[in-house]
């Protein structure tokens, strides 16, 4: 019986395993602890959450490979990791590392400012953020399996995920409705690839799962993203710089679940302590948005 | 059979996929997110997902018991992948168990990371030709009481399987467009129904 390793199939499968859950970002094995036990489907395991990363400045890269393996021996659910935009390098390491996930992410400072990875290239699979649907197609043109907005990491801001998943999915419906003799020039306008805009109009939804990220600071957070439309929801910083990690983490994953039970996610978010301090975007100088990246 | 209702546990996981190969068959997919959901279904399915994460909220929302009925009253239940952890009555290497309703033995990540996930096409007991099974991270059972039924192994380990009313598989089944081993299941939930016809 022969063997097929990391088709198509087999990468956005794992991603749809993922659905409806909460994957979260770590700094080390005790926290992959107090995640896996809160019910996250996945951690992120990370030398720096993203606001630190902004804190810090200067340039930030995949985390020191003995970080991830601790948290790969510490969980036994999936561990994905980050690598610079187009750095190959990054990317291949952490595959031979045996993560399970590689986010090809905007977090960290890129590698190369014209080209992504060539992700179909790889056996494990990659998630990518995205804007709007022409980012979303070429990320999906180069093979990534999963998608996520951009928001804006690292500010405990929704505003910026709101927008982006918003955009998504009101240009997804609108190639749904359009004529086949519009297309071309929708994908040329888009700056998307003209194949996966076809096959997004004839299904009626993007081919991949696309999940919430980039500023989820609290449980209203998490169920409001689900609300518009969000497969399920990335915690970055959110999670361990609230007051109380595992009450938070707690909460979001269970208003994740019920999003539209709107009595339980009122008790959930009683009594939370702080959630993380958050940023106002437009206080931000355009150097430092991430989601230009 | 028209009616037949099959529920699917909506907590976490590849939930839709299932309801929409249910819905290709003609029958009623119901996403289950509440116990009392169970009373309207004649067979559930336990998705794919993450099996820590779905029974943590089974247990946090009161689903263990009702499901351990659902059992004993012989309706048939499918646990595919994640699905099929949460049925065994014992996981290898590990005390805990979930639902702890068949009698096997299961092993978590069997295979490998996700890296080592795979598709292979698989003669299945029951089905003519063989099935394109997909693995993503999967269990496999590692040993089986007597009575457990083999329907399929991958290198001599047993990755289907069915128990009276309870059907399991270490591959997805709902991520190909093969509708034949939910048929299989359907098959189960109509035999059910007639033996309680007989009953009634």
């Amino acid at each position: 019986m022969e063997k097929l390793l990391g088709t198509e199939t087999v990468k956005r499968g794992m991603a749809q395993m993922q659905k409806g859950g909460v994957i979260m970002d770590v700094v080390n094995a005790e926290q992959a602890k107090i995640a896996e036990a809160s019910g996250a489907v996945a951690v992120m395991a990370l030398e720096r959450v993203p606001s630190d990363i902004r804190a810090a400045g200067g340039v930030a890269r995949m985390a020191d490979p003995r970080i991830v393996e601790e948290v790969m021996n510490a969980v036994s659910i999936p561990v994905m990791a980050k690598a610079r935009i187009g750095h190959i390098v990054e990317a291949r390491v952490l595959e031979a590392m045996g993560v399970d996930y590689i986010d090809e992410s905007e977090v960290l400072t890129p590698a190369d400012e014209e080209f992504h990875l060539l992700k179909s290239a790889y056996t494990v699979p990659f998630v990518c953020g995205c804007r709007d649907l022409g980012e979303a197609a070429r990320r999906i043109g180069e093979g990534a399996a999963m998608l996520r907005t951009k928001g804006e990491p690292g500010t405990g801001n929704i505003v910026e995920a709101v927008r982006h998943m918003r955009q998504v999915n009101a240009q997804v419906r609108k190639v749904t409705l359009m004529n086949d003799d519009e297309l071309m020039t929708e994908a040329k306008i888009l700056g998307a690839p003209y194949e996966i805009l076809k096959q997004i109009k004839e299904a009626g939804k993007l081919p991949v799962v696309n999940f919430a990220a980039g500023g989820v600071a609290t449980p209203a957070d998490a169920a409001l993203m689900m609300e518009l439309g969000a497969d399920g929801v990335f915690v970055g910083s959110g999670v361990f710089k609230s007051e109380n990690p595992e009450k938070f983490a707690n909460a979001i994953v269970q208003a994740t679940t019920y999003y539209n039970d709107y009595d339980l996610i009122g008790k959930l978010s009683q009594e939370l302590g702080s959630a993380m301090k958050g940023i106002d975007i437009a206080t931000l100088a355009a150097e430092e948005r991430m989601q230009e990246r | 059979m028209k009616d037949m209702k099959i529920g699917v546990l909506g907590l976490q996981g590849a939930v839709d996929e299932h309801i929409k190969q249910i819905t290709a068959l003609g029958l009623h997919g119901i996403t289950i997110k509440h116990p009392e959901q169970l009373e309207q279904i004649d067979g559930l399915i336990l998705p794919g997902g993450e099996s820590t994460t779905i029974s943590r909220l089974i247990n946090r929302y009161g689903f263990a018991a009702p499901i351990k009925e659902f059992s004993k009253r012989k309706k048939p239940i499918f646990g595919t992948c994640a699905g099929m952890v949460l049925l065994a009555k014992e996981l290898s290497a590990s005390a805990d168990s979930h639902l702890g309703l068949m009698d096997i033995c299961v092993k978590r990540n069997a295979f490998g990371r996700q890296r080592d996930s795979f598709e292979a096409k698989l003669d299945v007991k029951g089905l003519a030709d063989p099935f394109s099974a997909v693995f993503i991270r999967a269990p496999y059972v590692e040993s089986a009481e007597a009575h457990v039924e083999v329907l399929a192994t991958y290198n001599e380990h047993i990755v289907a399987a069915r128990q009276e009313h309870l059907l399991v598989s270490s591959f997805h089944p709902e991520l190909t467009g093969d509708t034949r081993f939910l048929e299989l299941f359907v098959q189960m939930v109509t035999e059910y129904q007639e033996s309680e016809l007989i009953i009634s």
